[in-house]
């Protein structure tokens, strides 16, 4: 019952191109933002917020455009590449800002963000300063496309990456190493005295969010064409995280409801009223904080609660359901 | 004694600010012999469990640990080595229930590192269900941990400790907050438990009959110090005991 709703919106979403072939690319670029803010939410449940995480929305971002630009640019390959520098810095970075928690970790992290942006204008030789780079079209499997195919494919790969990486992140979450991760959030000193190194648990968490993020970055970087130093810009992290809280924290939907949303208002504000759509998002935030502080997926099940009865409860706690069965 | 020394404590010393939490503490923990810890409040006894198990580093002094040098050593590599805690106040997964809280330590213990496996399908469930059962919380398996009272969330913490199959375990004050009604009863299960797997307890207790009938040896301590060591019989008859730790604590 509760699984009807969202299994209509994958579907409404999934005939878009036949349907609504100009919102195409504006749902690839809310599929990109959603797995970035799918990143946030990983390491939001270690009770973590980063406010640095378009770091590694742009390391893979300019990866990417410097393999389109430079090795033929394999669509495949180019994601790949972003997704493998992404998770490298995140691991380098990652030994660091483990070691913090709370403010002192989302400062770190937006510290070293603003590095990298820095970086970013300054060497103009190789990322073309303020101006960015431009991303060549790579081909997929071969194929050199026109625009209008290159689009739809990459909507559908965005949409099917989406997919993959939201199962695969909530498989992980319900997993051992996702519950300790959890486990961070509410009693380290247990998880310690459970032979269980935090740091190290919270770095797993810390390299699969970079790796998101980066996967989010990359496809961005095709589907715009360009990169430009304000994708490891503050504003953008602080974006990941509103969207985090708009969505919903709880759960990996909310990643993706909450970036078709906040991308939905944005585009449509700005059209309707170009000098309010902030405020617009704002309120809509207040609004969120205050009385459904879970998100809209959240004040969703809820709502399902109340309509067909509660949930059973999630994760390792849930005896009977079978393994991997859907919600 | 003749069975083998599990655990050393050497000459630990300890202070905070102005006081002196341990204070020249020699111990020794002989496998299999069950060793009870009564003293006074503040005479240092979550103290020296700290120390042994590795939160806290002592000024001076050693530990060790099956021969080993452990002194200062983190507390999740002496959980490796077999040395596991229940703690005074218990210390729980509070946004989880209480089957996950053991299903997590049961993962850790058999180290399931899988990303993608469930945990709720890992093998040691069973095991785990059993252990529940044991401490009289099989009934409260898919409650949140937050929900529960304090004599429940004790027994939890206890059986984490529990579920790590430790060779030797501490525990701070095992049935404070229990019911007294289920006090024996519940610690007569567990030291049962602890035997057939050949655990060696050390438990800081207040309660003179549960020393009394659990203890092999009894430990008193007082300013940071052991004033006394013996067999229950002894030393909770010694008229000092008597007035300065069970006079003040009944
Ligand atoms: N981390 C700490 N920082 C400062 N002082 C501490 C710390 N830990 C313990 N103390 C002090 O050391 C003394 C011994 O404390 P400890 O907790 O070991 O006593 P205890 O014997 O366990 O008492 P209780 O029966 O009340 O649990 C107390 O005076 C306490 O205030
Ligand atoms: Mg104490």
């Amino acid at each position: 019952m509760r699984s009807i709703l969202p299994a209509l919106i994958v579907l409404l979403v999934a005939v878009t191109p036949v349907l609504a072939p100009t919102s195409q690319v504006l749902l690839t670029l809310a599929f990109a933002k959603g797995l970035a803010v799918l990143g946030i939410i990983v390491l939001l449940q270690a009770g973590q917020v980063s406010f640095g995480h378009a770091l590694y929305f742009a390391v893979s971002a300019y990866v990417a455009a410097s393999v389109a630009r430079s090795f033929g640019g394999e669509l495949v390959t180019t994601l790949l590449a972003g997704v493998a520098a992404a998770a490298v810095v995140g691991l380098v970075v990652g030994v660091f800002v483990v070691r913090y928690r709370y403010i002192f970790f989302a400062m770190l992290n937006l510290a070293v963000s603003m590095i990298f942006f820095a970086l970013l204008e300054k060497f103009y030789y190789v990322t073309g300063g303020s101006d960015g780079l431009q991303v060549p079209r790579p081909t997929v499997v071969g194929l050199t496309l026109e625009r209008g195919e290159f689009e739809t494919i990459l909507f559908y790969g965005a949409l099917v990456l989406s997919l993959l990486a939201a199962w695969g992140t909530h498989r992980y979450l319900a997993s051992p190493l996702g519950n300790m991760l959890r486990a961070i959030k509410t009693n380290e000193v247990r998880l310690e005295y459970l032979g269980v190194s935090a740091r190290s648990t919270l770095l797993s968490g810390y390299v699969l969010s970079a790796a998101l993020c980066g996967l989010g970055g990359a496809l961005m970087a095709v589907a715009q064409g360009i990169v430009t130093p304000e994708y490891a810009y503050w504003v953008r992290s602080g974006e990941f995280v509103f969207i985090a809280i708009l969505g919903g924290s709880g759960s990996v939907a909310g990643a993706f409801v909450g970036a078709l949303i906040y991308e939905g208002v944005r585009t449509y504000a700005a059209a309707f009223a170009s000098d309010i759509w902030q405020m617009v998002l704002g309120i809509v935030l207040l609004v969120i904080i205050i009385f459904g502080p879970s998100g809209v997926t959240g004040l969703y099940q809820r709502l399902m609660d109340r309509l067909v009865g509660p949930a059973r409860p999630r994760g390792a706690g849930d005896s009977e359901r079978a393994p991997g069965a859907a919600e | 004694m003749s069975s083998k020394v599990l655990m050393a404590a050497k000459g630990l010393e300890i202070r905070f600010g102005g006081v002196v939490a341990a204070d020249d503490v020699n111990i020794e923990i002989h496998e299999g012999h069950n060793l009870a810890i009564i003293g006074p409040n503040g005479a240092g006894k979550t103290t020296f469990l700290n120390i042994c198990t590795g939160y806290l580093k002592p000024h001076r002094g050693s530990v060790t640990f099956d021969g080993r040098d452990v002194t200062g050593l983190a507390p999740r590599r002496l959980v490796r080595m077999g040395v596991a805690r229940a703690f005074q106040i218990p210390q729980l997964f509070t946004e989880h229930t209480v089957i996950e809280n053991l299903l997590i330590a049961a993962a850790a213990q058999a180290r399931r590192w899988s990303p993608l496996t469930p945990i709720a399908t890992i093998p040691e469930r069973g095991e785990m269900l059993h252990l529940l059962d044991m401490v009289r919380c099989a009934h409260i398996a898919d409650r949140p941990v937050s929900e529960l009272p304090e004599g429940q969330r004790k027994l939890i913490d206890i059986a984490l400790a529990l579920a790590l199959k430790p060779k030797l375990l501490f525990m701070d004050e095992p049935t404070s907050g229990v019911a007294s009604s289920e006090k024996f009863e519940v610690l007569d299960i567990i030291a049962k438990a602890l035997a057939e797997a050949k655990v060696t307890a050390v438990f800081v207790e207040h309660d003179i009959g549960i020393v009394e009938r659990f203890a092999d040896e009894v430990a008193v301590w007082n300013r940071g110090e052991v004033l006394f060591r013996g067999v229950p019989g002894e030393i909770l008859s010694h008229p000092d005991v008597i007035r300065d730790v069970i006079g003040e604590t009944v």
